[in-house]
């Protein structure tokens, strides 16, 4: 037993016959959504070459009827010149007549539908100039909010949240210790074949030490982690806050007197602040660790012995501290970012994803500029 | 000939229903029948699986045993062809609206259409706007996303796309729980009119004792594991179960009760 076989299904056909102003339109056949594609065209010209204003409806022939037949018999009615209203239906029956009602009644007047207009990339490119503003100040008020509340839970360390702090770092730093390891491995190793390549057609090789000691150290580390900590990080921190801010989680802690910035920003921060610098730790040992490797193995012929000598030799510690000295600032960056856009999600879904997009693409680009400005004032002071 | 077996069969029968997660039993032996045109209102307490019950009978869920038949058939002797046609005619309006938050409410209500038929757009359009206005929303709503309406409007909206493809049986999921009792029996008036206009078979889960009074045909009960009675209120209220004498019995019904004679 099939379903579509049950169904019988007469195709609608339809009779238009002129009396003076008045039109009698006779129906016959199923009038339903899956039939009207067809017809509605051909009944629409039919109608719009007649000219009249008033329609009686019969309908004693229609088999089964539904709103969509319904509103193409509506047609007849919305066409006519002159008052619109004036419509009957002669031959019906009672379900067809309340149907027909409920189309007759509606849609006069189709509801606004958004033209585009010439000057749409104006306006478009002014709303993003006065948002990119918007969104700076609000980003710095936040900020400003951060540091207020964080340095008064500095002063009350009871009452930092701890325990979500330590399972943040597990999530933040333990877990994303193997892919932060295995990228700068591959940095230091790219690092250091390129290096061994161009210095020794001077017949320098031995310089790739330096470039693959200072360069890990003071940049490649640093800022691939703190990259990889935004994309990895920033993503969860706006999509978990975001969704508390969806199901009005946020609200209820407001509402319980709970302090959001307290609650949710300074425990990712303090997270981010204790598992950065280990990470960018680990990255510079991973970085170091490839560079020696592929100038032992690689082909170069520089002893681990040699290695070591000459990173102590030229590099030094300093840049290990010029490197290191920048993370909390990228912690800061990351956390604050990732929580500000979890907490400007609105109600719809869409804006968690927007916001989640930003977060990433605002934190990476932060981490980078902050970069560049170490970088001019290290040279500046000579370090 | 064939066409008189479809209409007196029922449209939507439960029988033998046995639902358990785990251990935990939710449904034994239940048996739930929705005839053709009526509005039925189930009711039962917190926990006792409505919902579970609502999910299996849309086919979101299938039973741990028993069968669900549509329109006289059992659900799992349908051709997934067979199967799509019958979704086509039922309509669901979950609690919240369920709308999809990416799209304005005329889209929402386009979806259906754009998936079932190949309409050209505009009059696709068209009928999206009939349906806005059939539910008593205003004609601006169209452009409006689900983010922008009120918990009332959303309904509606909801309830708009929910019958969209003109759907035999309608299942409605507490749908006046957080409306104000005004915009409750505004949706109370629109559901009846709804189905006197386009001919529906209503099952409705709802706490809301005024719907329960004042546009339902049958109430069935859900309690200790089963539908324990489905008859019309008076005999639902007469029935002897510590549960419906309570639930009947407090102040509330009673309040709604005189409510709905006056």
């Amino acid at each position: 037993m099939v379903m579509s076989s049950i169904r019988s299904t007469t195709p609608p056909e339809y009779q238009l016959s002129q009396a003076g102003q008045t039109v009698t339109f006779r129906a016959s056949g199923d009038w339903t959504l899956k039939h009207i594609g067809d017809i509605d065209p051909v009944l629409t010209g039919d109608l719009e070459a007649l000219d009249y204003d008033y329609v009686e409806y019969d309908l004693c022939d229609v088999g089964e009827l539904d709103t969509a037949g319904a509103f193409m018999f509506a047609r007849a009615v919305r066409i006519g010149p002159g008052e619109r209203h004036k419509w009957k239906v002669i031959k019906a029956t009672k379900g067809q007549r309340t149907l027909m009602q409920a189309a007759a009644d509606s849609v006069w007047g189709t509801p606004p539908i958004e033209d585009r207009q010439w000057y749409d990339s104006l306006t478009r490119l002014g709303t993003a100039t006065e948002r990119f503003f918007s969104e700076l100040l609000e980003t710095l008020a936040f900020v400003g909010k951060f540091f207020a509340v964080f340095f008064k839970l500095i002063l009350q360390p009871r009452k930092i949240r701890w325990k979500s702090v330590v399972a943040l770092i597990e999530e933040i730093g333990l877990n994303a210790a193997p892919i932060v390891m295995t990228l700068c491995f591959f940095i230091g190793a790219v690092i250091a074949y390129m290096g061994a390549n161009l210095l020794a057609s001077f017949g320098a090789s031995v310089f790739m030490v330096d470039l693959v000691g200072v360069s890990v150290l003071r940049e490649l580390a640093p800022i691939i982690t703190a990259i990889l900590i935004a994309g990895r990080s920033d993503s969860a921190f706006t999509a978990q806050i975001g969704a508390m801010k969806m199901r009005q989680e946020i609200d209820a802690m407001t509402v319980i007197g709970l302090d959001t910035y307290e609650a949710l920003v300074v425990p990712r921060a303090l997270a981010c602040l204790v598992s950065l610098p280990i990470l960018t730790f680990l990255g510079m040992m991973s970085g170091i660790f490839a560079g020696m490797l592929i100038a032992w193995v690689g082909g170069m012929d520089i002893s681990p012995v040699l290695f070591f000598n000459r990173l102590n030799e030229v590099v030094g510690v300093k840049s290990f501290w010029v490197g290191m000295v920048k993370t909390p600032f990228f912690a800061i960056i990351i956390a604050v970012i990732g929580c500000r856009q979890g907490l400007a999600v609105t109600g719809s879904v869409e804006s968690l994803g927007t916001r989640t997009t930003q977060s990433v693409v605002q934190s990476i680009f932060a981490v980078i500029a902050v970069n560049a400005i170490f970088a001019i004032l290290f040279y500046q002071m000579g370090i | 000939m064939s066409d008189t077996l479809l209409h007196s069969a029922p449209p939507m029968e439960a029988i033998d229903i046995l639902t358990q997660f785990g251990e935990n039993i939710i449904h034994e032996k239940l048996n739930f029948r929705v005839e053709t045109g009526e509005i039925v209102g189930l009711v039962g307490g917190s926990g006792a699986g409505k919902s579970v019950l609502l999910n299996t009978m849309l086919g979101l869920k299938e039973p741990e045993g028993g069968t669900i038949k549509y329109f006289g058939q059992d659900r799992r002797d349908l051709t997934p062809e067979d199967r799509a046609d019958i979704n086509n005619d039922m309509g669901v309006l979950f609690q919240g609206g369920a709308l999809f938050s990416s799209l304005t409410v005329r889209e929402n209500i386009m979806v259906p259409l754009r998936e079932h038929t190949d309409l050209p757009v505009p009059l696709m359009r068209e009928l999206a706007d009939m349906k806005i206005h059939m539910v008593g929303l205003p004609a601006k709503a169209a452009t409006l996303f689900p983010s922008d309406l009120s918990g009332g409007m959303k309904k509606r909206a909801g309830l708009a796309r929910s019958l969209a493809l003109d759907p035999k049986l309608l299942f409605l999921d507490e749908p006046t729980a957080g409306l104000d009792p005004v915009g409750a029996n505004a949706f109370d008036e629109l559901i009846l009119g709804l189905r006197e206009a386009m001919d529906l078979t209503i099952l409705m889960i709802t706490h809301d004792l005024d719907s329960l009074y004042t546009i339902c045909d049958r109430v069935a009960v859900l309690v200790d594991k089963h539908i324990a009675i489905a008859d019309s209120l008076p005999k639902v209220q007469a029935y002897e179960h510590p549960w419906v004498q309570e639930y009947f019995g407090g102040p509330r019904s009673r309040a709604a009760m005189t409510a709905g004679k006056t």
